[in-house]
């Protein structure tokens, strides 16, 4: 196959900006003052902590252990001293914290011996134990665990390569495959291996002629047979499922996997760090970062996991004119609200913007259905019913309409000619679905709670009720077997026989069974208490003995019992 | 605070609208090369009477005025019912037209894009109903600017110095006498090459607007190409089995205002169909129901009740015509 590419439907043509910071070679960036590595460095999982505070560390150190299905470790990123252990807050819109290790550098970069794994000596489920143990997750920004979508090891037809980087400004992978190609493939051939793909496949986009060279003159020198497909430039022809679509023809629905489809994709950067990981032991403590935008010096630094943005900015020296800065790309990237968070191993680009760079947008406009929107939605959704749908909080509706397709790539606003943030709508309306399932869910649970309660009542009640009956007529048995004598006495007396009497034997039982529980439980109250406090009840006791006796002694009137006391 | 996209591409409504404004130029150019320059008279007249309506209507409303009026969008309406109109209409009439189209039809339901029935024609149906004799006199080729200019300011009709029926008229009239067969009708001074003499120039001006559109990719080819062919198809048919009784294809598309609404009625966004297979039957419904009513109405031409026919169906033509999604596929067990 890849004989031929196919189409997805839509995309956008933004300017690509790729100039910038294309050129330059990939620099080292230099060691921070103190790096803040987060614990949670996978998708939906964290990792609990081994390190202690003052604890000193080499590079390359595992500090936290995986937690869970999704788990992967993490790593020193340096040799240093464990200075803290708290929350700090991440680079996310709205700058949510995390338990985080922070390191102080020694500067040394002492790396705590480490060796290359042999896979084709090792098992499937140990390689993949040793990808997890390195901390590898997809660099093309989701941060998923790789071990994990490296799967069952059977039923993959196809790896593809992501190089495609669509998304404007940003280069790191670009830089990537330019200069450590070699690298790149002899991790995609660890991944194909360990999937069991028939074949790989590198999908770049056709803008990045540099790299598509480098990376083919690695597929020839490569004993595997890969095949380079130069894609054409059209975003989203990133995003995983449009990549698979243009390389395979395989459309992938909302909430399946690659895997499901016979096809799997991973990012290039990913399958280098799988190549340091297997080949050089090394785990995944840095990642290529784009510096560009508003600056006189845009391009792309190797950064240790954990470097503040705030030490990495000035690396490419932002103008003065620079207002915000953007992690990811302009399509679906955000505004950072802080800069003091650290570089994750999801962090591929920072864009200084200024007002002339990225303006706001102009006014919003009153929707005109014009469909340009739908004809730019590469999940092939009609996004202004979305929107419309979404405006009037009708989202059953926008549901019906496959809202949850919708990848928030962000090409509907991009065209919209009444300015429209038709993104900023989905992302309102799907949070407030998935606000009001969790509503709902937890007035489930209440109700289930509330009618289970009432259940357990009506059977104690029950319960109770039968084990009375039982009791009263037992007891009834038993009187009505000892009370025989009694009863010509009785019925001389004039009453009625054995219809009185066994009652108020029954409420005599009763009461003294009532008697013996009540002295029974009074006691417990001071039962098990310590000496001590024993000692002081006796006392108090005694006092109040003693204040009795007085009491009884003295006239009432002696005792104060106003409130204004008495001369 | 402000979430991605940060970058959008330079568009916006009033260069959509500005757009079609341009695209029509070659129509106006060829109506006012043909007819007489009366219709750029009541193209000012409506578009003034647009402005300050939607201006009003946006001052009522309490909402921003400058931004609505400078979308050109009650300009474009106002265009749109003038050219639909015929161009020697007194004043009031088309100043009435607007009115219904700008504060009626657009800002009682909500303004720009709210709409469910498109403007200019609902405008141009009540001016039907409401003065059917003035709304049937079309002015005679290369008419004098005075006499036109006469007739606007509301001037004593002497109509025949002016006005002609217009080919459609005299087709629908011509027929019903005994005998009348296409051909005999068809000699007629009205007539022309393919359509109303002298009307096949602005015709093509339309459609030399309407290429423009596609080029620009204003509009899709899905509503002008469903219309001509639903038009142009129905007419080949019957024309095909009884020319005598039935004008030709060509006839149909060269007269009237079938050019206008293929590229410029039919494709207004906000009252038609959006989805690709919807936009196929809301113009071929349109086309379907101009032949009819052609063919068998009273009105001379069927357009404006075409569209709101239509206009009626889109709530359900779009849900009826949903796209596929992506990674949806439509497989007979409904399996995907």
């Amino acid at each position: 196959m890849i004989g031929r590419l196919f189409r997805f439907h839509g995309g956008i043509k933004p300017d690509a900006h790729k100039d910038e910071s294309a050129g330059p070679a990939i620099q080292r960036a230099p060691l921070p003052r103190r790096l803040v590595v987060p614990l949670r460095q996978s998708a939906r999982a964290s990792a609990s902590c081994l390190v202690e505070v003052g604890q000193t560390v080499l590079k390359g150190e595992r500090i936290g252990e995986p937690e869970g299905f999704l788990g992967t470790a993490v790593h020193a990123p340096t040799s240093g001293t464990v200075v803290d252990i708290a929350r700090h807050p991440m680079a996310h819109p709205s700058g949510l914290d995390t338990e985080c290790v922070v390191i102080e550098p020694d500067g040394e970069e002492r790396w705590i011996a480490h060796a290359p794994f042999d896979y084709h000596a090792a098992s499937r489920e140990e390689a993949l134990a040793w990808l997890r143990d390195c901390g590898i997750v997809g660099l093309g920004g989701a941060t998923f665990p790789s071990h994990v979508k490296l799967g069952k090891g059977a039923g993959i037809e196809t790896l593809i390569l992501n190089g495609a980087e669509c998304e404007p400004w940003i280069t790191c992978d670009d830089r990537l495959m330019r200069e450590r190609a070699t690298d790149i493939l002899a991790g995609a051939t660890i991944l194909r291996e360990l999937i069991g793909a028939r074949e790989l496949v590198v999908g770049v986009e056709d803008n990045k002629p540099e790299a598509i060279a480098a990376m083919k003159a690695a597929a020839a020198a490569s004993p595997h047979g890969v095949k380079v497909v130069a894609v054409p430039a059209l975003y989203p022809a990133g995003g995983e499922k449009q990549l698979i679509r243009v390389l395979t023809g395989i459309e992938i629905p909302y909430g399946k996997l690659g895997g499901d489809y016979a096809v799997q994709c991973f990012n290039v950067g990913t399958a280098y760090a799988v190549y340091r990981a297997v080949a050089h032991g090394e785990p995944l403590i840095s990642r290529i970062v784009t510096l560009t935008g508003n600056v006189d010096k845009a391009g792309n630094w190797e950064v240790l996991i954990g470097t503040p943005i705030q030490d990495l900015l000035p690396l490419a020296r932002p103008r003065a004119d620079t207002d915000r800065t953007l992690l990811g790309g302009p399509m679906m990237g955000y505004a950072l609200p802080r800069l003091d968070v650290p570089i994750v191993k999801g962090s591929n680009c920072l864009i200084s913007a200024s007002p002339r760079l990225f303006p706001p947008p102009p006014p919003e406009q009153p929707c005109i259905r014009c469909t340009e929107c739908a004809k730019a939605c590469p999940a092939e959704l009609q996004p202004f019913e979305l929107y419309w749908f979404g405006r009037s909080k009708n989202f059953g509706k926008a549901q019906e309409y496959h809202l949850f397709d919708c990848i928030e790539c962000g090409c509907c606003s991009y065209v919209c000619p009444a300015h429209i943030p038709l993104v900023d709508y989905f992302r309102f309306a799907k949070s407030e679905i998935w606000a009001r399932e969790r509503e709902k869910a937890a007035a489930d649970q209440a109700r289930d709670r509330f009618e289970f309660r009432n259940f357990r009542q009506e059977r104690e009640k029950a319960e109770k009720a039968a084990k009375l009956a039982a009791k009263a007529a037992e007891t009834r048995a038993k009187l009505a077997e000892g009370g025989a004598g009694d009863a010509p006495a009785a019925a001389a007396a004039g009453g009625e026989p054995g219809a009185e009497d066994p009652k108020k034997a029954l409420i005599a039982a009763a009461l003294a069974r009532a008697k013996a529980q009540k002295a029974e439980v009074q006691p417990q109250n001071t039962d098990n208490l310590s000496p001590q406090t024993q000692a002081e009840i006796a006392d108090i006791e005694a006092r109040r003995k003693a204040l009795a006796a007085a009491a009884d002694a003295a006239p009432p009137a002696a005792v104060p019992t106003d409130a204004e006391p008495r001369p | 605070m402000i979430h991605s996209p940060y970058v959008r591409k330079a568009v916006s409504v009033q260069r959509t609208m500005g757009l079609v404004l341009i695209a029509l130029l070659p129509g106006i150019a060829a109506y006012a090369w043909q007819a007489g320059p009366a219709i750029l008279i009541n193209l000012v007249i409506a578009s003034l009477t647009a402005v300050l309506a939607e201006a009003l209507a946006m001052w009522l409303r309490k909402r921003p005025i400058a931004l609505a009026v400078g979308d050109l969008s009650a300009v474009l309406t106002a265009w749109l019912v003038a050219l639909s109109l015929p161009a020697i209409v007194p004043w009031w009439l088309t100043v009435s037209a607007v009115l219904v189209a700008i504060l009626a039809v657009k800002h009682l339901y909500g303004g720009l894009g709210q709409n469910p029935f498109n403007p200019a024609m609902v405008a141009y149906c009540t001016m039907i109903v409401a003065f059917p004799a003035l709304m049937s006199q079309w002015p005679a080729l290369a008419g004098g600017f005075d006499a036109q200019l006469g007739l606007i300011l509301g001037g004593a009709r002497e109509l025949d110095a002016v006005t002609g029926a217009t080919a459609l008229d005299a087709l629908r009239t011509g027929l019903r006498a005994a005998g009348a067969t296409v051909e005999s009708v068809a000699h007629g001074p009205a007539f022309g090459l393919f359509g109303s003499r002298g009307w096949e120039w602005v015709a093509a001006g339309y459609a030399l607007g309407g290429l423009f559109l596609l080029a620009t990719g204003i509009i899709t080819w899905h509503m002008p190409v469903a219309f001509i062919a639903a038009l142009g198809g129905t007419a080949t048919v019957f024309w095909l089995i009884d020319p005598a009784q039935h004008a030709s294809p060509l006839f149909h598309l060269a007269s009237g205002g079938a050019m206008l609404a293929a590229f410029f009625i039919v494709t207004d966004p906000v009252s038609g169909a959006t989805t690709p297979r919807g936009k196929l039957l809301f113009a071929a419904g349109v086309g379907l129901i101009v032949w009819l009513i052609r063919s068998f109405g009273a009105y001379p031409d069927g357009i404006a009740f075409g569209v709101l026919l239509m206009n009626i169906c889109v709530p359900l033509l779009d849900m009826k015509t949903q796209p596929r999604v992506f990674g949806h596929r439509e497989t007979a067990g409904g399996d995907q």
